[in-house]
């Protein structure tokens, strides 16, 4: 009888425990660089999926139904907003039977609505401007204090969903904070002796990365965004890159090399393949990697030239 | 005091409303002065007094209204502007004590409610935040060389079709497609889709193009290929298709193994392909899509559709004799099985893509003589992007007709797109085509498809 007891009331108290023995929460998000936060933050706390590869091009993902199924089950939906996924993630949303990660719903986090955008543009705009981004550049993460207010972001999200591991996830948080924070200041040290190096990027993934460490992008491989250079563009290039002598074009791994080498055979300079997002080469594993990559590539690059 | 708030108040007025509340401001000594002399000194010095007092009055009354209206529009931003706020204040450290609470802080309630901000307080055009993405495209086509059985124009716009969509509120989405084409003006496609529902159930309402096969649900403009294939034609409704007012219901199967989708649709029965006349006679459809990925840049979709309904066949019959030449409603049952392969390398999707797709589709229609007519018709095609801007591709036709499983005409086609930006494309097609009665055609067509307003959802 006692013993009967005593497993009821073990029972009972398991189930009230319920909530702290839930199942992770499973978020989903559109890129690996906010896969990569959102792990930082959430740790095994969480179960995280990237739909978009480090080494993709995020303005050509394809809607294919296997996210459907992946946002569908999901608890949290972590975007990067600004129009970056506008090409594919409203219809996965609008086919995932999921009314938790709609827009405005409590699973749905735009991780851009606290950090600093730039290149918003004003004025008209009109498409004769390429494929522009209306609410601004939305490669906003390659700058580590946007990563900071991003993480931020998403630890008040899992905080709000599952308040049983909120002090998880604040001192994750503060943990990454911290390591974060050493990081920068190593790259801070490396780039520093670099400041106003003129640079050349092929599309415009670059300004807070660029801005951050005092870089000054002075052209661009496309004329305009999403617009392939007509030769005139190139040769307009070469001769300002020669004339201001800038030595290295920085390039996605997703484009093609072949313009970028033939700028460079004609300039002396060298081009550069840097990771726009964790996963876009096999050394940026995670969020302080991609930047340890990145930094060291373009300082050996630049003490080279 | 009192009279220096006054003062103050009347100050702050006038600053607010510019010179010519100064001028009415003026004191009381300075209007005198400027007054024609008094009949009497008494009436005069009353007068004074009352105008004073009157001018007082107003100057309170405007004070304490605008002091109102100013805290009611501090309540309106209060009230409405949590979560712009939230956004500010991105570097507050949640401790895990309020962490465990849980509660985001509460903005101020405000001690009356004033619900709305005064209509000045309102930013101009915020209203336009909520109209629905707008896109309009345009579809020039052209054609050249014989073909008996055309009556396609050598130039023509054939189609301008308009697009508003936007989320309606917290539990559906709406799209609306006008198509406006030499024919006049029509809903393409009009529906509401509830995004919110429980069970894996996503269910649209309205008219729309039915879930049947893949060619069946792609608006001109999103073909791969300037015409639509010859089973099409002869099967399916042609450009217009199975598309009618109905509802949609269909199911996420959840597993670990597959993208397993089953959709279930009702129709009204007045399209291309079904036509009633009575309400309980309806068209309905049914469709089981399965989709896996090979690898990260390989993937595979597979589908099967039925279609059940009533067909009015009279145009269909003749020049079979039917006495009376009323319509006869038969009914009709179409089956089709579609099958997708894609390649996409990541790395390289810019440029690269490789797209084959084959359908099959059975028609039977009954007769007027309790016989029915099985036709069947196929087309396989293939896309190829073979750089950043330009598809190369090809397609094989052949399909019976409905009435006669034995009239087969088979076609074949090469075509080619560029697309100047994802916004517009340019493509050419040459069509050779073999018909039953052993006619042929051969054409040349070309396109010119071109997007503009709101960015639309890539296609897949």
């Amino acid at each position: 009888m006692k013993l009967t007891r005593t497993l009821l009331t073990a029972a009972a108290a398991a189930m009230l425990a319920s909530p702290a023995l839930a199942a992770p929460l499973k978020v989903v998000t559109t890129t690996e660089d906010l896969a990569s936060l959102a792990r930082e933050v959430g740790g095994d706390k969480i179960e995280v999926i990237a739909l978009a590869k480090g080494y993709q091009d995020p303005h050509q993902v394809d809607p294919k139904p296997s996210f459907i199924l992946a946002v569908s089950r999901a608890d949290v939906l972590i975007v990067v907003g600004r129009e970056l996924e506008i090409g594919w993630l409203p219809a996965l949303q609008a086919s995932s039977r999921n009314a938790k990660i709609q827009v405005g719903g409590p699973g749905y986090l735009d991780a851009s609505m606290t950090v600093k955008i730039l290149e918003i543009p004003t004025g008209q705009l009109t498409r004769a401007m390429g494929d522009v981004h209306p609410q601004g550049n939305p490669h906003y993460w390659l700058d580590p204090n946007n990563g900071r207010k991003m993480a931020q972001a998403i630890r008040d999200k899992l905080s709000e969903l599952d308040r049983a591991n909120a002090a998880t996830y604040a001192s994750r948080y503060a943990d990454f904070d911290k390591r974060l924070a050493a990081a920068e200041q190593r790259w801070d040290a490396a780039l520093a002796p670099f400041k106003g190096t003129k640079i050349v990027t092929y599309h415009r993934s670059w300004p807070n990365f660029m801005e951050r460490w005092g870089l000054n992008v002075m052209g661009y491989v496309e004329p305009k965004p999403g617009i392939p250079a007509p030769p005139q563009h190139i040769i307009d290039l070469i001769t300002d890159m020669k004339a201001q002598k800038v030595k290295v074009i920085v390039v996605e791994p997703y484009w093609d090399l072949k313009t970028p080498n033939a700028i460079a055979a004609q300039t002396g300079g060298k081009v550069l393949v840097l990771a726009p997002s964790v996963g876009g080469t096999k050394e940026a594993t995670d969020y302080i990697s991609l930047f340890d990559y990145d930094v060291n590539t373009l300082v050996t690059a630049l003490k080279g030239v | 005091m009192l009279r220096f708030r006054i003062l103050a108040g009347l100050a702050c007025v006038s600053v607010a409303l510019g010179a010519p509340p100064l001028a009415a401001a003026q004191t009381p000594a300075t209007q005198a002065a400027v007054s024609p002399a008094p009949p009497s000194a008494d009436v005069q010095q009353l007068r004074a007094e009352l105008d004073r007092l009157k001018k007082e009055f107003d100057a309170v009354r405007q004070l304490y209204g605008d002091r109102l209206l100013a805290l009611e529009q501090q309540i309106g931003r209060l009230t409405e502007g949590p979560s712009t706020s939230t956004i500010g204040s991105a570097e507050t450290t949640v401790t895990p004590s309020t962490q465990a609470a849980g509660q985001a802080p509460q903005p101020p309630q405000p001690p009356q409610t004033p619900q709305e901000p005064p209509a000045t307080a309102t930013p101009a055009g915020s209203s336009k935040v909520f109209n629905p993405d707008t896109s309009v495209i345009g579809n020039f086509v052209g054609v050249a060389g014989k073909n008996p059985y055309s009556t396609q124009r050598p130039l023509e716009l054939t189609e301008a079709e308009v697009a508003f969509q936007a989320i309606v509120d917290p539990y559906a989405k709406a799209d609306f497609f006008l198509s406006a084409t030499p024919e006049g003006l029509d809903v393409e496609e009009g529906y509401v889709t509830f995004t919110s529902l429980p069970a894996n159930l996503l269910l649209k309402v309205g008219k729309m193009r039915a879930q049947f096969g893949k060619v069946n649900t792609l608006h001109t403009h999103a073909m791969p290929t300037v015409d639509r294939p010859l089973v099409t034609e002869n099967l399916v409704g042609g450009e217009e298709g199975i598309s009618d007012s109905g509802m949609s219901l269909s199911h996420l199967i959840d597993n670990p193994v597959l993208f397993l989708e089953a959709t279930g649709e009702v129709y009204a029965g007045n399209s291309a392909v079904f036509q009633s006349d009575e309400r309980s006679k309806l068209n309905y459809v049914g469709r089981l899509r399965a989709y896996r990925d090979i690898s990260e840049d390989k993937n595979i979709d597979v589908g099967g559709s039925v279609a059940f309904g009533p067909g009015q066949v009279r145009a269909l019959l003749e020049p079979v004799d039917i006495p009376d030449k009323q319509p006869v409603t038969l009914n009709k049952r179409l089956i089709g099985v579609d099958a997708t392969f894609r390649y996409r390398p990541l790395r390289r999707a810019i440029y690269r893509r490789l797209n084959l797709r084959t359908e099959l589709i059975w028609s039977t229609q009954d007769r007027p003589d309790t016989s029915a007519t099985t036709s069947f018709g196929f087309y396989g095609l293939g896309e190829y992007q073979f750089a950043r801007r330009w598809y190369l591709g090809a397609r094989f036709d052949r399909s019976a007709r409905v009435m006669d499983s034995h009239a087969n005409d088979t076609g074949g086609s090469f075509f080619v797109t560029f697309w100047p930006t994802e916004f517009s494309q340019i493509r050419t097609q040459y069509r050779f085509t073999s018909y039953a009665e052993g006619k042929n055609a051969n054409e040349f067509l070309f396109q010119f498809n071109f997007a503009i307003g709101a960015h639309g959802a890539h296609l897949f």
